[in-house]
C-alpha cells in the first residue's frame, strides 16, 4: 500500500486502463552477444527513444527455452516489447522481437541479421529524436502467411510511437520501410524530403538515413488463437458512442428521425386566408346556439 | 479565330496542371491500404522486379528506395488530403487532424474490471440520490471575496478565525472545548479512514475473476475450480461424472442450502435427533413470533425506495437531457426564492378554499 502520493502516482501508471500508455520497449543482450548485435540494439534505441530501455549488462537467458526471466523484466521495467540480441555458431546475430500480455509472453519471434549498415555509418542529417515514423509494408507475403502477419502486427506495435490526435504535416520526416521478398525481409528507415511541386501535394524525395536491416525469420513463438483474441478485446467504453437517430446513406447525407405526437390537422396553424374567416353569424350557428356571452342576471 | 485561340489556351492550361500532378502521382497495379491514425501504409502488390532484388549491392538499393518513394509518395497524398487546421492560433504549424487508428493491435494489460461499489455507493443507488456538481468557488461573507472551496486560502478555514468556542448547554462547564473540537476531528478523520480501507479490502476481496480458458499460467487453485466448473455443466450437473482415484467424493451442499437436498441417515446421531424434537417443541411453545414485523417492514420499505428510484431514474434520462437541465435550474436559480415565496402566498389561500369545500362534501 502506497504511503506517498509519488508512491501512489507510480503504481496508477501500472495498474491497467481504458485508455493505455504508449508502449516501452526493453532491449536486453544475450550471454554472447557481438559487436554487429549491440550495434542493432543501439540503433533501435536510438528510434525508439524514450519510448525504450536500453540494458547495458549481459544477461545469460534463452528466451526460447525460459521466459521467466523476461517476464520478470517486463514487470520490474514496466515495458511490454523487448528485443533480445545474442549471437552464436548455430544462430548467428539472432534477434528476438516480442511482446507482452499481462507481463507474460504473447508472440516471440527470432529473426537473423544478415546484413546491417548503422546510423552512425550512414553520413546524412538525422531527424529529431521521438518523431513518430510512418510505417510501409512491400510485399504480399505480408499477408500470405500467417507468421510475416504476426511478424508485421509486431513491428507496427514496436514502431509506432504515441497514439496522437492530429500532427504537423511539415514534421512527417521519417519512414520506416519493410519488403518482404525472396523469404527475406528488408528493413530500411529514409528521411523525407518535401519538395515543391505544382500543386498541393509535395512531391517526396527520400535520403537514406537511419539503419538498415537484412532480416530472415527463423523460430517462432505465436500465442495461442484464443489468447489473442483475448488481447485484442477492446473494453466497451472505448467504442464511439452512436448516437440515435442519425444515419447516413451512401452519399454521405446525413438522415435525422424526429419522434412527433399525433397533431389535429384542423387546427393546424396555417397562414391567414382573410376571406375564409368565419363570421361570428357562422360561428354561433356552428357552436348549435349557445352563445359565448353569458347572460346577465338581473 | 478567337475561338481557336480559346481553345488552345485551355488545353494548354490542361497540359501544364497533368504535368504538375505527374510529379505528385504513382501507378501501382493494386491500391495500398492506408490507416492513416497508425501512419501506415501496406502494399499488397508483389515486387515488381523481384529479380534484380536478389542480387546484392548498390542496385537493389536502388530499386528499395524507388519503392519506398512510391508508396511514401501515395501515403502523404492521403495525409494531406486530411481535414488541416491551424494549431495554437493563427499562427501556429498546419497540423492535420488523424483519424482513430484503425489497425487492431492487441493491448499491454487486460481491461481493467470494474470494481465493487461502496458502502455509499449502494446506498445512493437504493435512494436515488444523484450526485450534484459543485462549484469551486465560494464566497466567504468575513474576507468578502470568493474564495476556494478547499485547499489553500479556503473560505473559513483559516484557525485563526475560531478564537470562540462556545460550551454547550449540556456540557460540563470545566471541560476544555478546544480539546474536544481537537478530538473530534481527529475522530472522524479516522473513521472516515476506515471507512476507506474497508471498502479497499471489499474491492480487493471481490478479487480478480479467473478466466475458465487455459492462459498458459493459471495457479492450482484455479484449475481446480476450472474443473469444478466442468464436471458441473453436464446434464446431470456432475452427479454421474467419474472422478480420478484419489479425488475427494462429491461434497455436500455448501451452507445450509437446500434443506430438501439434506440426505441424513435416519437412525445416526440420537444425540442431534434428541436436540433437533426438543428444539421444536420450544419454538412451537414460545410466545415470540415467527415472524419479525420490523424486518419484514424495513425490507418491503427498501424495496419499494428502489423501485421508486429506479423508476424515476429511468423517467429522468427518458425526458432527456434538457428537461433534466430545466429541473436542476429551476430548483436551484435566483427565482426559486421568489417561487417560493409566491406559492407560499397561494397556498394559504388555496387550503382554505379547499377545506371549504371538502367540509360542504
Amino acid at each position: 500500500r502506497p504511503k506517498t502520493k509519488r508512491a501512489k502516482r507510480f503504481l496508477e501508471k501500472r495498474e491497467p486502463k481504458l485508455k493505455e500508455n504508449t508502449k516501452t520497449a526493453m532491449l536486453i543482450k544475450g550471454g554472447n552477444a557481438n559487436l554487429t548485435v549491440t550495434e542493432v540494439l543501439k540503433d533501435i534505441y536510438a528510434v525508439k527513444k524514450p519510448f525504450a530501455v536500453l540494458y547495458k549488462k549481459k544477461n545469460i537467458t534463452r528466451p526460447f527455452e525460459d521466459q521467466t526471466s523476461l517476464e520478470f523484466f517486463s514487470k520490474k521495467s514496466d515495458c511490454s516489447l523487448f528485443l533480445f540480441g545474442s549471437h552464436n555458431k548455430k544462430r548467428p546475430n539472432n534477434l528476438i522481437i516480442g511482446r507482452m500480455f499481462d507481463y507474460h509472453v504473447l508472440d516471440m519471434i527470432e529473426l537473423g541479421i544478415e546484413n546491417f549498415v548503422s546510423l552512425k555509418d550512414v553520413k546524412n542529417s538525422k531527424c529529431p529524436e521521438g518523431t513518430k515514423p510512418m510505417l510501409i509494408f512491400a510485399g504480399d507475403m505480408f499477408d500470405v502467411s500467417e507468421e510475416y502477419r504476426r511478424l508485421k502486427s509486431l513491428l507496427i506495435d514496436f514502431f509506432r510511437g504515441p497514439s496522437v490526435p492530429s500532427i504537423r504535416l511539415a514534421g512527417l520526416e521519417y519512414v520506416l520501410h519493410f519488403t518482404a521478398v525472396g523469404g527475406k525481409i528488408y528493413m530500411r528507415s529514409y528521411k523525407v524530403l518535401l519538395k515543391k511541386s505544382g500543386c498541393k501535394i509535395p512531391r517526396i524525395e527520400l535520403e537514406e538515413m537511419g539503419p538498415s536491416l537484412d532480416l530472415v525469420m527463423r523460430r517462432t513463438h505465436l500465442a495461442s488463437d484464443d489468447l489473442y483474441k483475448l488481447s485484442l478485446k477492446e473494453p466497451k467504453a472505448l467504442k464511439p458512442k452512436k448516437k440515435k437517430n442519425i444515419s447516413h446513406d451512401v452519399f454521405g447525407t446525413t438522415y435525422g428521425r424526429i419522434h412527433m405526437q399525433k397533431q389535429d390537422l384542423g387546427k393546424l396553424q396555417t397562414r391567414k386566408m382573410k376571406g375564409l374567416k368565419k363570421r361570428p353569424a357562422e360561428k354561433s350557428a356552428e357552436d348549435g346556439g349557445v352563445s359565448p356571452k353569458k347572460s346577465k342576471s338581473a | 479565330m478567337a475561338a481557336v485561340r480559346v481553345e488552345e489556351v485551355l488545353a494548354a492550361a490542361e497540359e501544364r496542371e497533368a504535368e504538375r500532378r505527374r510529379s505528385v502521382t504513382v501507378e501501382k497495379e493494386l491500391e495500398l491500404e492506408f490507416d492513416l491514425g497508425n501512419l501506415l501504409a501496406l502494399d499488397r502488390n508483389p515486387p515488381a522486379a523481384a529479380a534484380g532484388l536478389r542480387g546484392a549491392g548498390p542496385r537493389r538499393e536502388a530499386l528499395l528506395r524507388a519503392l519506398a518513394r512510391d508508396n511514401a509518395q501515395l501515403l502523404v497524398a492521403r495525409l494531406w488530403e486530411l481535414p488541416a487546421e491551424r494549431a495554437g492560433g493563427a499562427g501556429g504549424p498546419v497540423v492535420a487532424r488523424l483519424p482513430e487508428p484503425a489497425f487492431r493491435l492487441p493491448r499491454e494489460k487486460p481491461p481493467p474490471r470494474p470494481r465493487p461499489p461502496t458502502r455509499w455507493e449502494q446506498f445512493a443507488r437504493l435512494k436515488g440520490i444523484r450526485r450534484r456538481k459543485r462549484t469551486s468557488l465560494v464566497w466567504d461573507e468575513q474576507a468578502k471575496e470568493w474564495r476556494r472551496r478547499w485547499g489553500y486560502r479556503r473560505a473559513g478555514g483559516d484557525p485563526a478565525r475560531a478564537w470562540l468556542a462556545e460550551v454547550p448547554a449540556g456540557a460540563h462547564p470545566e471541560e476544555d472545548q478546544f480539546a474536544r473540537l481537537r478530538r473530534e476531528k481527529r475522530e472522524r478523520v479516522a473513521r472516515n479512514e476506515l471507512n476507506r480501507l474497508r471498502n479497499l479490502a471489499r474491492a480487493h476481496r471481490a478479487g480478480p475473476a479467473a478466466p475458465l480458458h487455459p492462459t498458459g499460467h493459471q495457479s492450482r487453485e484455479e484449475l481446480g475450480r476450472a474443473a469444478r466448473v466442468a464436471r458441473l455443466s453436464t446434464a446431470s450437473l456432475g452427479r454421474f461424472q467419474p472422478r480420478l482415484p484419489k479425488e475427494p467424493p462429491e461434497l455436500p451442499s455448501r451452507g445450509g442450502a437446500g434443506r430438501k437436498r439434506r440426505f441424513e441417515p435416519l437412525l445416526g446421531n440420537l444425540e442431534a435427533e434428541r436436540s433437533r424434537q426438543l428444539e421444536l417443541l420450544r419454538d412451537m411453545g414460545s410466545k415470540k413470533p415467527a415472524l419479525d414485523i420490523t424486518r419484514a417492514v424495513n425490507k418491503q420499505m427498501r424495496q419499494e425506495d428502489a423501485k421508486a428510484a429506479a423508476a424515476k431514474g429511468k423517467k429522468q434520462s427518458q425526458r432527456g437531457k434538457r428537461w433534466r437541465r430545466q429541473q436542476r435550474v429551476g430548483r436551484s436559480g435566483k427565482r426559486s426564492g421568489a417561487r417560493r415565496q409566491q406559492q407560499q402566498q397561494h397556498r394559504p389561500a388555496g387550503s382554505s378554499s379547499g377545506d371549504g369545500k371538502r367540509k360542504k362534501a
